[in-house]
């Protein structure tokens, strides 16, 4: 009874001592208060993946009414912002000097075409930029569409599959459904993993570890006490994120907000075992906080189906994603978040991510045990 | 002049050293952009090439059965079911089995054979909106040429323009294409920033910075001396990149590599210029990664690498006019890709030299400043 007492002041003290250091450093508070806040503003107010407007030189080979017609189509768009050019150098010139995004050009048998059922147009994209030449391709669609449309009347959906697309729990195709949740795990692995990483390998630097280790404090007493102030940190971090995707950004929680909390906990266990560990195996500022990059959040932004979609990368990619905690904890969040409890996706994840989360406490300790002998 | 320049070139050793002496340190400069090159390479891109969809189909008919051999055939959407209830769809897509299901209604042959308009609807997981998105267009796709391939087949043939689409720089308009020239600055980026913030906060930290200030050496000495091994080391990473690039990835460098390592220069100067600034301004190792860490991340994110330039809000884009790395990407895929020369680049070159001036006499200013 008595060292179980004792155990848990030597705790409680080392903890409060842990708790002023991150008070009273500058640079910890930023971490715990300015990221989460720039992240929610660049990731909320910064990342669009729209284009909005693209910039197209017209060159007009055919100069008749019809082409001038589906010009026409093309400035009311909203989309298309027309400069007219007389030649294929020029626009060529325009292109280069970015100027404009792409070409249209129209042929000189575009009206004769047409009127004989099948007309062609062109379009030069500048493929540099694949994605936004992919969006503008599609734009490209409408005001062509709209104007056959208008050209031949009514008769264009005759025998004609119309698809009527649906996007579940995101019927608005609103971006920020899918960064909130995503934001929420980049949050919590920067201040678990590297934060922690850099901090605690700065004592093993300086040696104030190894003199702890002459104290009647234990291995895990030592964990623990390191733990539960950054988890803080952290769960700070969350409730900002949360209030930021309820008030700010109107992301919809649909499923339990106690398995949300949950699940953001666990994650941060997992975030900071990863951070511990790489500290106490490598014992230096520089190293330990680029590993914890490396390790963590590079992967927690590119390879946890955050932005990039899990399915479409090469099976070597895709077997590594699966030892990648982020991917997990985004599958979780973005489910409780927008398509609400669902059984199958939870708990399997959750188990994942608890199982992660207690290896690496153990490793963490048996690797901070070995360095008392 | 020649005793200074002696003093340089031995600090710049001394540099070297401190970085390369340890084995383990030359392994997290050169392993992670090696390995993240690698991963992003292949992970990061917008297009998809595998679509899990399932499909309800009421009408098994020779109509419904030919459009879905069609999205069978494309080679991108991969059919996980059959479903026999309406019910099971959002059993489907709740639990992320499928991306897309298909609905097809009784009566859909008999309306296409009719000269109806057909209505399929088509549900997906909007989970990540934008997948779901490109996944819909890449469907819009395949029924487009059904559409027309039905109409010409039934004699419902109407009048229709064509668009050819033709993409220069990138003709199978390959996301890796624009990719993984951008690592080259990306990742190097957060190489030598990092490293940078560290050299100066290091040597405050251990005392031995004190030392160096009462040697002979003079603030824009030291300047020189912390901001050449750093720059050396960001252009042996930048290098890696490029051989992954053309020669693991294949994607054809057609420009000059003068032109290239002129730009690359010139942004790992601003580079390190930032990184000498931080380092100047802080206390501690730990203050200065945060602080490199503060700059980079937005560096990273509004530059273009994930999202277009272009559509974020105007205060941001203004604010970027200090961003290495946005003129990097320009001038690195433009260069890589399009063989573009100093006289296209001219607004690339330029922002990176007027932020490299700024930061290092900067950084030097308050080396001397410290002096005091």
């Amino acid at each position: 009874m008595n060292s179980w007492l004792a155990k848990w002041r030597r705790i409680l003290a080392l903890t409060r001592k842990e708790t002023r250091q991150i008070l009273r450093d500058p640079s910890s508070i930023a971490i715990g208060g300015v990221v989460p806040v720039m992240m929610i503003l660049l990731f909320g107010y910064g990342m669009s993946l729209d284009v909005t407007q693209v910039s197209v030189a017209v060159i007009d080979h055919d100069a008749s009414s019809d082409s001038a017609a589906l010009i026409g189509a093309f400035r009311l768009s909203p989309y298309f912002k027309l400069q007219a050019t007389r030649s294929m150098a020029e626009a060529t010139k325009l292109v280069l000097d970015r100027e404009v995004d792409g070409v249209l050009q129209i042929p000189s048998d575009f009206s004769r075409r047409w009127h004989d059922g099948a007309a062609e147009i062109q379009i030069l994209v500048d493929g540099t930029d694949a994605n936004q030449a992919r969006i503008m391709q599609g734009y490209a669609e409408g005001p062509v569409a709209l104007w056959s449309a208008a050209q031949s009347g009514a008769s264009v959906s005759a025998g004609q599959v119309i698809v009527t697309s649906r996007i579940w729990f995101n019927e608005a195709n609103d971006s920020h459904f899918f960064i909130i949740p995503g934001l929420i795990v980049l949050v919590m692995t920067i201040i678990g993993a590297f934060l922690t990483a850099m901090v605690v390998a700065r004592e093993w630097e300086r040696g104030t570890l190894e003199a702890l280790f002459v104290t009647p404090m234990q291995a895990g007493e030592l964990l623990v006490s390191k733990i539960i102030p950054y988890f803080g940190l952290g769960m700070i971090g969350f409730v900002l994120c949360l209030l930021a995707g309820q008030f700010l950004f109107h992301v919809p929680l649909r499923g339990s907000l106690w398995l949300l909390c949950l699940a953001s906990m666990i994650y941060l266990v997992v975030a900071l075992g990863i951070g511990l560990l790489v500290s106490t195996l490598v014992k230096s500022q520089f190293l330990a906080s680029q590993l914890a990059m490396t390790l963590t959040l590079m992967p927690a932004m590119m390879l946890s189906g955050f932005i990039y979609d899990l399915r479409s990368m090469p099976n070597i990619i895709r077997c590594i994603t699966f030892a990648m905690p982020a991917r997990y904890a985004v599958a979780l969040l973005q489910t409780l978040y927008l398509a609400g409890n669902v059984g199958s996706v939870i708990w399997l994840n959750l188990a994942v991510l608890t199982a992660m989360a207690a290896a690496l406490m153990l490793a963490t300790r048996l690797a901070t045990r070995k360095q008392l002998s | 002049m020649r005793s200074s320049l002696l003093r340089i070139l031995a600090l710049i050793q001394k540099e070297f050293l401190a970085v390369l002496k340890d084995p383990r340190s030359r392994f997290i400069i050169f392993l992670p952009p090696i390995i993240q090159s690698l991963i992003f390479g292949y992970a990061a891109s917008f297009d998809l090439n595998s679509v899990a969809y399932a499909v309800f189909d009421q009408d098994h008919s020779a109509a419904s059965t030919a459009l879905l051999s069609r999205l069978d055939g494309s080679g991108i959407f991969q059919r996980k079911t059959t479903l026999s209830r309406a019910e099971d769809i959002a059993l489907w897509i709740d639990s992320g089995r499928a991306l897309l299901v298909i609905q097809i209604d009784q009566d859909f042959e008999r309306r296409l054979l009719a000269g109806d308009a057909a209505p399929l609807e088509v549900i997906a997981d909007g989970r990540n909106s934008n997948t779901a998105g490109t996944a819909l267009g890449y469907f819009s796709h395949v029924v487009a040429d059904f559409n027309s391939d039905w109409q010409s087949t039934h004699g419902h043939a109407v009048q229709g323009v064509q668009i050819l689409t033709r993409s220069w720089y990138n003709p199978n308009l390959d996301s890796s294409w624009s990719m993984i020239p951008s690592l080259i600055g990306t990742l190097t980026m957060m190489g030598t920033m990092m490293l940078t913030a560290l050299s100066v906060a290091r040597e405050r930290e251990q005392g031995t910075f004190d030392q160096l200030l009462v040697t002979p050496f003079r603030p824009f000495e030291i300047m020189i001396g912390k901001a050449i091994p750093n720059l050396v080391i960001g252009l042996a990473q930048a290098t890696t990149i490029l051989l992954i690039a053309e020669f693991w990835f294949r994607i054809p460098f057609i420009g000059s590599f003068v032109v290239l390592y002129a730009g690359l220069t010139l942004f790992l100067m601003a580079a390190v210029g930032l990184g000498l600034f931080v380092s100047s301004i802080v206390k501690t190792m730990q203050q200065a990664m945060l602080f490199a860490f503060l700059l980079i991340l937005p560096f990273a994110l509004l530059s273009g690498l994930t999202t277009p330039f272009s559509s974020m809000p105007s205060v941001l884009q203004t604010a970027m006019v200090i961003n290495p790395l946005r003129y990097s990407l320009d001038l690195t895929k433009r260069v890589y890709l399009e063989s573009a020369g100093f006289t296209n680049l001219f607004f690339d070159f330029l922002p990176l030299l007027v932020i490299g001036l700024v930061t290092l006499s900067g950084a030097a200013w308050l080396f001397r400043r410290r002096l005091t």
